[in-house]
């Protein structure tokens, strides 16, 4: 399956590639393409032009910020998993990176493509909404800062405009947070039915503070903020979070396709939310 | 088209292509090395994988302007003309194929994994190869030959004949 034909253009710095994109009424930015290069190929999109911004260092980088960690939307997912810094203080996005898809995507795929496709199905964009990223958007007036809860706007759609390119990802650090990211299939290597990360901080068996992301729940990733406020308090035991873990799917609005109806995803949520809550919080 | 200059087992080559050509097409069509084969042309299967840099990618999911500038490797460059690898050697041994078709990039996924776990357990193995599939045998003879190759030392640059030295 070949692609329809695009011009392309590999562009060795942001504001190239901003002015590229603005020159073109119908451009698409690649970056290692491993969500958009099987949409060309099954021409369910044919832009007039191909924005290539593999060659733009400046993006690839991974920086300890003190407070935060900042990820360019070009490192590739392997780089960020070997990253000490994001395993150490970003474990929920740590652990969902390493699900996603196999070794060659990984190899491949980055952490900024996967968010601006903005698949509900997808890995990643669940944990940075969890986590509370913020993502930095350029444009050519500018950069503006969005925060995740407003950057996942519908299904494959963000608050990136048509002229504008996810430059980084910036996340708050979790250290000495437990985490745990759940992620429910039928064969390897297949989106998630449904998935669900949750980040815990403990305080002597008993949970202080939570975040939970779900994954394939409706038609942007969410984040189970009943749960997150009804597990505060509470015992991690089985028997302590289970009230709290069965609000998870409140709210959301999950599809219903071959894979298994709503009403089953909403279950699953529950389930799902009560293991990695349990695994995050070490009981 | 556009021009790319890039290293495909070791030597330089340069080309115009249309920006939308495949890198596992330019390889089979453009260059003849039809030893990476086209199994699922979805991104699924890993029959494709090559060597990006020293890193396993999925040949019909990259484009051959993507690859401008920098070094692949194949199947067909994994090891000396008249050689094997010590992979290849290992899927000889352990009989890890029936109808071959999946092998190319089967041996090109176990060689990167290898590189970056040079003793895996067999969970390892087989989730180092989720993004492999195999449909005549199932994977029980892959993995045994992943773990030969380990055994043996197995790396990427290195051919079979030198590696026995070593």
């Amino acid at each position: 399956m070949i692609p329809a034909k695009f011009d392309y253009l590999a562009a060795t710095s942001v504001e190239e590639a901003l002015s590229a994109l603005s020159q073109s009424d119908d451009a698409k930015v690649i970056a290692g393409g491993q969500s958009l290069l099987p949409v060309l190929r099954m021409r369910l999109n044919a832009p007039d032009l191909l924005v290539d911004i593999g060659g733009i260092d400046t993006l690839k980088e991974i920086r300890d910020d003190g407070d935060s960690i900042v990820i360019g939307a070009m490192a590739p997912y392997y780089e960020i998993l070997a990253n000490d810094a994001v395993k150490n203080s970003l474990g929920l996005l740590h652990k969902a990176i390493s699900e996603v898809a196999d070794p060659q995507i990984r190899h491949r795929g980055t952490l900024g493509g996967a968010l601006v496709h903005a698949d509900p199905a997808g890995d990643c964009g669940a944990p940075v909404l969890a986590l509370d990223g913020e993502l930095v958007i350029a444009g050519q007036g500018g950069e503006r800062t969005v925060a995740a809860v407003d950057f996942f706007e519908d299904l494959f759609t963000t608050a990136v405009g048509e002229d504008e390119l996810l430059t980084h990802i910036r996340i708050p650090k979790y250290d000495g947070w437990g985490s745990n990211y759940q992620k429910f299939v039928r064969v390897a290597h297949q989106w998630p039915i449904v998935a669900v990360g949750a980040a815990v901080k403990t305080d002597g068996g008993t949970i202080s503070e939570a975040r939970i992301g779900l994954v394939n729940m409706g038609s942007t990733a969410l984040r189970a903020r009943a749960t997150e406020q009804a597990l505060v308090g509470r015992e991690a035991t089985v028997d302590g979070v289970r009230e709290a873990c069965d609000l998870a799917a409140e709210g959301a609005n999950p599809p219903s396709d071959l894979n298994g109806d709503a009403d089953y995803r909403r279950h699953l949520a529950t389930v799902l939310t009560r293991r990695a809550v349990l695994a995050a919080a070490g009981g | 088209m556009a021009r790319i200059e890039l290293t495909v087992d070791g030597a330089q080559v340069s080309d115009d292509v249309e920006p939308r050509m495949l890198l596992v097409q330019y390889l089979r069509e453009k260059l003849g090395k039809t030893g990476t084969v086209i199994g699922c042309d979805t991104s699924n299967c890993g029959a494709c994988t090559v060597h990006l840099d020293g890193r396993s990618v999925k040949s019909c999911n990259v484009l051959a302007v993507q690859a401008n500038g920098h070094e692949v490797t194949t199947i067909e460059g994994l090891a000396e003309p008249g050689s094997l690898h010590a992979m290849q050697e290992a899927f000889h041994e352990c009989h890890a194929l029936q109808c071959g078709f999946c092998t190319p990039g089967m041996i090109m996924q176990s060689v990167d994994l290898l590189n970056d776990n040079p003793n895996p357990s067999e969970d390892e193995i087989r989730n180092g190869l989720e993004g492999n599939l195999c449909r005549c045998t199932g994977y029980h003879n892959i993995v045994r030959a992943v773990q030969a190759a380990a055994a043996a030392g197995a790396t990427t640059a290195q051919p079979a004949a030198e590696k026995v030295e070593a």
